[in-house]
């Protein structure tokens, strides 16, 4: 199937885990090239000039950038291992949906609510809370966003599965609670004890002190 | 009742770009003109998060925001292909149509909104993404190359309704500093399907252009 490197691989960045859970559920080999974003690689500027960020993947020497389109590609090249996406039409628009809504709405709410001051932490809080309340709903009654399986939204929900408990706890904002959101904290719990997903995530001690000193 | 439905403004390019869509596969629909200060039960049922249009609404079940909605009709409906079939160029169609929507489009507006330093560092932010794009349409008749595209019609915002809005307000796309971009946009408003397609101007320059 040609050759593919991942750049960005072997980093803490959730959009770079994207990729690489995309790949490791489609069984694909990859080389992962590290990147350092104070010293971006020729490569790296050469495959992705115009945001110049990680992840990008390099397929037959051609490059995708933007997590979730690489993820699409990768769903659409290998279609031997189990689909990413859903085959129905509507299913397929409802995943997009709120593997966007996610994006726009939740990672950044979050983020900011976890790490911001003042009016805009206030600001955040109440908008992540919002925005969580709409996935509550959604993840009710399933196991993963995609079902019995892990499937695009669970990929894209990463950020809020894994590296939002460990920003959380390292800023002591608590977003997700039992109390507050069951069912999500119900997916938190299966996702992360996924023996699939576990094998992908990067290391819960390193993502502490990586966000310590933010 | 219409099996297929659309709820938008009529001068919105978003809606514009999906009733493109459709008419590009040959599907028939009703439109359904909402008022963006008294939105219907229905837009509101459909899209309870955003409360936004468009709206396609498909055997009862409604699909949201222009690009989700543009890659459902393509995978429903027969006829000419509006992504390419090509992983790999669907896959840049697609990086294409998100710089456009999610940076291009939101520098562009507040440049033109807000005021003050705000204002300019806008302003240079979205001179920094015409630039961009001024360099991937170097060279091509249409940002899909000889064929006009979905990043073409994504793009449409720039061509027919930015240069009202900025219009006395600023010349953001020059066609000193952005000849090519200003080609293309003659090309894609004069393109036969496309100008039978936008709404007329002489009802959107009493709406968009500053008095």
């Amino acid at each position: 199937m040609g050759e593919v490197k991942l750049l960005g691989g072997l980093g803490f960045s959730p959009y770079v885990n994207r990729v690489e859970m995309a790949l490791k559920l489609k069984g694909v080999e990859y080389e992962p090239i590290a990147e350092d974003v104070k010293n971006k690689s020729p490569l790296l500027l050469q495959h992705n000039p115009v945001h110049k960020k990680v992840p990008v993947l390099i397929h037959n020497g051609k490059g995708i950038a933007e997590s979730l389109i690489i993820v699409e590609y990768i769903d659409q090249v290998w279609q031997e291992g189990p689909p990413i996406l859903p085959k129905d039409p509507y299913q397929r628009a409802m995943t997009r949906f709120w593997a966007k809504f996610i994006d726009e709405k939740c990672i950044i709410a979050t983020w900011k609510a976890c790490c911001s001051t003042g009016e805009e932490q206030e600001k955040s809080k109440e908008e992540s809370m919002e925005a969580l309340k709409f996935l509550e709903d959604e993840i009710k009654g399933k196991k993963f966003f995609g079902g019995e399986n892990i499937g695009f939204v669970d990929i894209a929900a990463n950020f809020i599965g894994y590296w939002l408990p460990i920003i959380s706890e390292v800023k002591g904002v608590q977003l997700i609670t039992e109390e507050k959101f069951p069912n999500l904290w119900r997916w938190m719990n299966d996702y992360c004890n996924d023996n699939f997903v576990k094998g992908i995530l990067p290391s819960k001690d390193a993502l502490v002190e990586r966000f310590k000193s933010k | 009742m219409s099996k297929v439905k659309v709820l938008g403004f009529w001068y919105s390019p978003f809606v514009a770009r999906v009733k493109m869509a459709l008419k590009m596969k040959g599907v028939e629909f009703e439109y359904v003109e909402e008022n963006i200060r008294a939105k219907s039960e229905l837009l509101l049922e459909s899209n309870p998060i955003h409360k936004k249009v468009p709206v396609l609404i498909h055997d009862g079940k409604a699909i949201v925001e222009t690009m989700i909605i543009l890659e459902y009709i393509d995978q429903t409906w027969e006829g000419p292909p509006i992504l390419p079939r090509d992983p790999y160029h669907r896959a840049m169609a697609r990086f294409w149509v998100n710089f456009i929507d999610e940076k291009c489009l939101n520098t562009m507006l507040k440049a033109c909104w807000r005021t003050g330093e705000e204002q300019e560092k806008w302003k240079e932010e979205a001179i920094l993404n015409f630039q961009i794009l001024e360099n991937e349409i170097k060279g091509k008749k249409y940002f899909g190359g000889d064929e006009i595209s979905v990043v073409d019609h994504a793009a449409n915002f720039i061509a027919y309704w930015f240069p009202l809005i900025s219009w006395g307000r600023m010349e953001l796309v020059t066609e000193d500093q952005f000849p090519n971009l200003w080609r293309w946009s003659s090309h894609y408003c004069n393109h036969p399907f496309v100008k039978d397609n936008l709404p007329p101007m002489d009802v959107m320059i009493p709406k968009f252009k500053p008095a």
